[in-house]
């Protein structure tokens, strides 16, 4: 069995991206802006987490959950033909090859086990693309669990293949019919369902937003992706760490584990968002859905919907550490469009035989962009979070393509 | 519309009534869902409101159910901001009870909370709600709250531990919001057993006045609310008629059906 990824004690509050302090801050963002129904679930769910991760017990079954399930650790795949093409050396952290096909299992599996601790029978989640829907429905079948997925209705209509799994999964998928009916919009849904279900339900957040602690919580159980990539680069890299590290950022998750294994390096951190979803790119201090962070909003201060061709990026923030990154200066965020990502998902199944999500696709369209204007110096080393597998946009690519 | 009220007019105001030994009322309206709305907060005093609260609509509501989800949406499809609301309460009659606004905290960062909260004072609005910020994370708001005249009430839910209850409870000005359900707003067919263990150990802490909401929804619920509390806030049941179409004489007769029902306790 690996080593468990969490790692054991509190790390210095003061840390890049260690332990938030007390009131769940990463400087001036985070916090627990919950409803007052909700403030003693979430403290439940802290001291739960707080207890689970210096637990060895707990440790050692979420590292044998995701070796023997998750299929970890995951390849760091040298990009050849794609670092010739581009003249940087390019290597992939393939979450793609998870079971259920993205990183969101990492942190599902996390709080599911975390659920069964506390003694829950029932997760409740929300989903945009339906890879966290997937990986809850599946965790949730694996340890006996209800699930209930909340989903916006365009997006059921735009991943009817990844609603199909969840049901036979054995998963509640609730259609969601108000605002945009997309991401946003079902995390709504979810917390407002999740006040009426406390007692007997853990909601499953699945990036790195909602209130304290679920931004810490959910990038410890994706960290895993990061402290792999660090080792697997120390082994393979001549210098050990990458010259840069690039993920495509929605919510935030699976970038904010990849950064988590290289905060302490001197590698360049780069988080990629969609031009129409670029909450920190663009985005300006808010509160929602239980967090301090930056947020897409009118003049008016109503949350603006985002747009993007990739639904798991269809979000109109940020979790609240990226907007703390982005103010320390430590990671930067940078956008593309639709088109871009487009055709950074052709580009790389004809030069890999990967065909990524086109979430992941942002990110590699980046790197493409960024290799060709001297963004990334040529023989540079990029590592890139390849976060999940094409099969889901299959559809969508077919219509473009 | 004057400036009338003074710091802490809502709390002053309550309590006075509450201790002549009246239950007190507070009716709900979203600003802006409908041309003319602030015809309602006058039918709401004259029907026997002792003060208004005034949702400020947000577009990402997460502590409503789908009938103020709803008038939210309305009233943002109008075309309605924070901004526009309050100078349209500015140019409106006073209905001579307190204003109380309720919103989400993100409009209230938006100009930031003294800038928010002095545009609250300008318009006539003498207290703030703001569901989505609990007491731990209040300091920022309540200091520019207190600065601005405005009663910032904080809210109690069935799930609050004893002690958080006794700090919500001294910090709330006003009144106490006690949420009367675990869960979001809405018509409910009963008054949830919770509502009155809420009210109870709300009791046993503070002598602030003390207003139930979230479900209750007929005149029988709110004589059984302002049984054990001070109050009740009364919304989702007033905006399903306004979403229907009712106007201003229909919910003053509907507004004293709850006040009559009060008043028999």
């Amino acid at each position: 069995m690996r080593e468990a990824s969490l790692r054991p004690g509190p790390a210095p509050a003061a840390a890049t991206m260690g332990e938030p302090g007390p009131r769940g801050r990463f400087g001036g963002y985070g916090g627990r802006y919950a409803p007052e129904s909700l403030v003693e679930a979430c403290r439940e769910v802290e001291e739960a987490f707080r207890e689970a991760r210096e637990d060895p017990g707990f440790r050692n079954a979420l590292a044998e959950l995701l070796a023997l399930h998750a299929g970890r650790p995951t390849p760091l795949t040298p990009a050849g033909r794609l670092s010739r093409e581009l003249g940087v050396r390019l290597y992939l952290k393939r979450e793609d090859l998870t079971h259920t096909g993205s990183h969101k299992i990492n942190n599902v599996l996390g709080q599911a086990l975390l659920a069964t601790r506390m003694g829950r029978r029932r997760l409740i989640a929300e989903t945009g693309a339906g890879q966290h829907g997937v990986a809850t429905a599946t965790a949730a079948a694996l340890l006996g669990l209800e699930a209930t997925v909340f989903m916006g209705e365009r997006d059921i209509e735009r991943q009817a293949l990844n609603v199909f799994r969840m049901r036979m999964l054995g998963a509640e998928v609730v259609p969601v019919t108000t605002g945009s009916r997309t991401l946003k919009d079902a995390t709504s849904e979810a917390m407002r369902h999740w006040v009426g279900a406390t007692a007997g339900s853990h909601y499953c957040v699945g990036s790195v937003i909602g209130p304290d602690p679920y931004p810490w919580m959910v990038r410890e159980f994706q960290r895993v992706i990061g402290d792999e990539a660090r080792a697997q680069c120390a082994a393979e890299l001549p210098a050990g760490v990458p010259d840069h590290v690039v993920a495509c950022v929605g919510g935030g998750s699976n970038a904010a584990g990849t950064f988590a294994g290289f905060a302490d390096t001197t590698a360049r951190l780069t988080g990629v968002e969609a031009e129409g979803g670029a909450g920190a790119a663009r985005g300006r201090l808010g509160v929602l859905h239980g967090c301090r962070s930056l947020f897409l909003q009118d003049g008016d201060g109503q949350i603006v919907e985002a747009h993007s061709i990739a639904a798991g990026l269809d979000y109109p923030g940020v979790g609240p550490e990226h907007a703390h990154l982005r103010e320390l200066g430590r990671a930067r965020y940078v956008t593309v469009t639709d088109d871009e990502a487009v055709a950074a998902a052709v580009r790389l199944a004809r030069a890999e035989g990967i065909v990524p999500a086109l979430e992941s696709a942002h990110a590699l369209a980046w790197v493409i962009r960024a290799a060709g204007d001297g963004g990334l110096p040529a023989g540079s080393t990029v590592l890139m979070t390849l976060s999940g597998r094409g099969d889901k946009d299959i559809s969508t690519l077919k219509e473009l393509l | 519309m004057t400036n009338a009220l003074a710091p802490g007019a809502v709390e002053r105001h309550l309590r006075a009534r509450r201790d002549a030994g009246r239950r007190l009322l507070m009716p709900y309206i979203t600003g802006g869902v409908t041309p003319g709305w602030t015809d309602y907060l006058r039918a709401f005093a004259e029907a026997g409101a002792d003060a208004v609260e005034l949702g400020l609509p947000f577009s990402d509501p997460t502590l409503d159910g789908v009938t103020i989800q709803r008038a939210s949406e309305a009233a943002l499809a109008r075309g309605v901001s924070t901004r526009r609301i309050l100078a349209e309460l500015a140019e409106a009659p006073h209905p001579g009870v307190p204003l109380v606004a309720s919103t989400y905290y993100n409009l209230v960062l938006h100009d930031g909370p003294e800038a928010f909260c002095a545009a609250l004072r300008r318009a006539g609005v003498a207290g703030l709600i703001v569901p989505d910020l609990p007491v731990h994370e209040a300091d920022e708001l309540a200091d520019a709250a207190a600065a601005a005249g405005i009663d910032l009430a904080l809210l109690a839910s069935p799930a609050t531990p004893q002690a958080r209850l006794a700090e919500i409870a001294r910090r709330s000005r006003g009144f106490v919001y006690a949420v009367s359900v675990m869960g979001t707003t809405g018509e409910r067919a009963a008054l949830a057993a919770s509502a009155a263990e809420l009210a109870a150990r709300l009791r046993h802490g503070t002598d602030r006045p003390i207003l139930l909401g979230f479900g209750i929804s007929t005149p029988d619920q709110a004589r059984e609310g302002g049984r054990h509390a001070d109050g009740v806030v009364v919304g989702a049941a007033v905006m399903r008629r306004v979403l229907d179409g009712a106007g201003p004489d229909d919910l003053r007769a509907f507004i004293a059906t709850l006040r009559r029902a009060l008043d028999q306790e």
